[in-house]
């Protein structure tokens, strides 16, 4: 059973959002980083780039496999995490703390009423 | 449903992650692939291998039959046990199947493949007719890899005479009989360690008396990123039947004295060699970001391109490392498509490390 917080808004592609004082903290679910297994390497997107929902905005690379981050929300990038690039098993350790990827600063916050809820990522993820 | 082995409950016990191999369900990982890679450079870690097919050659006819059927001579084998790789082709060259030999005294023991386990004993059947020999699989055997440079001392402490003076005292590459078991000191890490043949029943107490001695189970993930460390090839990857073995880096195996042992594949192979093979099979490094995987492109300048059969970020290393098939005539370096972006690497001869350390130039 993987971990799912309530309080946290998700996209289909296993993003997960926070929302805090017009800023948007994303990284992936628990469900994503034990699907990938041991990470190795995080790209991220540079500060100060613009993204649109739905856009390539980074890449996790495990032993196994790539895969595609994507921006859950237009707007800028503003913050990434350094601390991926020494140490990208911390995305496995602790997904939604000190694992996060980038941050966003909103420019719509209608367009989070697009993303699921818990409820609704963990219907997604027992479909799968 | 797959095909389980006698471990299977033992390995949902221990938190394994389970996947398809072959028809097996099989353990991926219990926890952390990297762990795992690193308990066995480090320490000792045990794979389960059941699924691996025990095939036993016996009758007077079985050497003869052998030095037919596969392009190493078993004729090398002249001591009691002693262990040989070899590819087992088809007329035309292409492999069929690697596998290990081991001399049994007067009749041989041969391991092969999982994914290959119908097609190999329908063509050993086949290559058999006019010999005096019977074939034999032999699924009442589980089989446990116990590797590192601790595995040896930790499975003998556990055990009693004469199993424990047998695991001090084998030779590399050397496989014996002790009662109902067969221990081998062969792997397919890069590391010391023994491969464990014992009846189907008592392997979930054992394994559960290895784990208490502190051998790390260890999944599927950690033994691919390992053996391709190590630079050893996998079947349906790095070769197949499309392939020859001179294209596989499997040159060392094919045993071409004496000229006069005709053995399967011999004729295509001499005409290859004779033309010259067009391409090689060699290591490839990426000491910057990013990993290397199966299928993408190799880009030679000036000669042309390949591609990567294996390809994996190497826990021990800390950098990408790939097997690859690329023109005969590639140099030191060349040029890997990922996602698009032509990156460069350097070319090596394989293995990529032994024994826990680095070996490439």
């Amino acid at each position: 059973m993987s971990d799912i917080p309530a309080e946290l808004k998700y996209r289909a592609s296993h993003e997960w959002v926070r929302v805090e004082g017009g800023i948007a903290t994303i990284g992936i679910t628990d469900h994503a980083q034990a699907a990938m297994g041991d990470l190795v390497y995080v790209e991220l997107p540079d500060v100060g780039q613009t993204v649109a929902a739905g856009d390539e905005a980074g890449v996790v690379e495990s032993v196994k496999a790539a895969s595609d981050i994507y921006a859950p929300i237009s707007g800028e990038i503003v913050a990434i995490n350094d601390l991926l690039e020494g140490e990208p098993e911390k995305v496995n350790a602790d997904c939604y703390g000190e694992g996060w990827l980038f941050k966003i600063e909103i420019a719509d916050e209608a367009e989070l009423e697009t993303l699921l809820t818990a409820d609704e990522y963990q219907a997604k993820l027992e479909d799968e | 449903m797959g095909h389980r082995t006698a471990l299977y409950q033992t390995h949902l016990n221990a938190g394994a992650k389970m996947v398809d191999f072959g028809g097996w369900d099989m353990p991926i990982h219990y926890g952390s692939q990297i762990e795992e890679h690193n308990a066995v450079r480090g320490d000792a870690g045990m794979f389960d291998v059941s699924h691996m097919t025990v095939v036993d050659v016996t009758g007077s006819g079985a050497k003869a039959y052998l030095q037919k059927l596969l392009a190493n001579d078993v004729a090398k084998l002249t001591s009691p046990g002693k262990a040989l790789y070899s590819g087992m082709l088809k007329e035309d060259g292409g492999v069929i199947d690697d596998l290990i030999v081991y001399n049994m005294e007067g009749w041989y023991r041969v391991v092969v493949n999982c994914s290959t386990r119908e097609k190999d004993l329908a063509w050993m059947q086949k290559q058999s007719a006019g010999f005096d020999v019977n074939i034999q699989q032999r699924p009442d055997f589980s089989m446990i890899a116990v590797q590192g440079p601790q595995a040896r001392a930790k499975t003998a402490q556990l055990l009693g005479e004469p199993r424990a003076s047998l695991i001090r005292d084998l030779g590399v590459f050397q496989g014996l009989p002790a009662g109902d078991w067969f221990i081998a000191r062969t792997g397919y890490t890069g590391e010391d360690g023994l491969e464990i043949m014992l009846p189907n029943e008592q392997a979930p107490a054992f394994w559960e008396q290895l784990t208490a001695a502190g051998v790390r189970p260890c999944g599927l993930g950690a033994r691919d990123t390992l053996r391709l460390e190590a630079g050893m090839n996998l079947y349906g990857s790095d070769m197949d039947e499309s392939i020859s073995p001179l294209e596989a880096g499997m040159g060392w195996t094919i045993a071409w004295e004496p000229a006069s042992r005709d053995f399967i594949g011999r004729k295509a192979l001499e005409q290859q060699k004779a033309a010259g093979v067009a391409r090689k099979l060699v290591g490839l490094v990426m000491e910057a970001r990013g990993v290397l995987r199966g299928h993408q492109k190799v880009v030679v300048a000036g000669t042309g391109e390949g591609e990567i059969t294996s390809g994996t970020f190497s826990p021990t290393l800390g950098y990408s490392i790939a097997l690859a098939r690329v023109p005969a005539a590639t140099g030191t370096t060349a040029q890997v498509d990922i996602r698009g972006k032509l990156n460069d690497v350097k070319v090596v001869r394989p293995p990529f490390v032994r024994n826990g350390k680095k070996v490439y130039e």
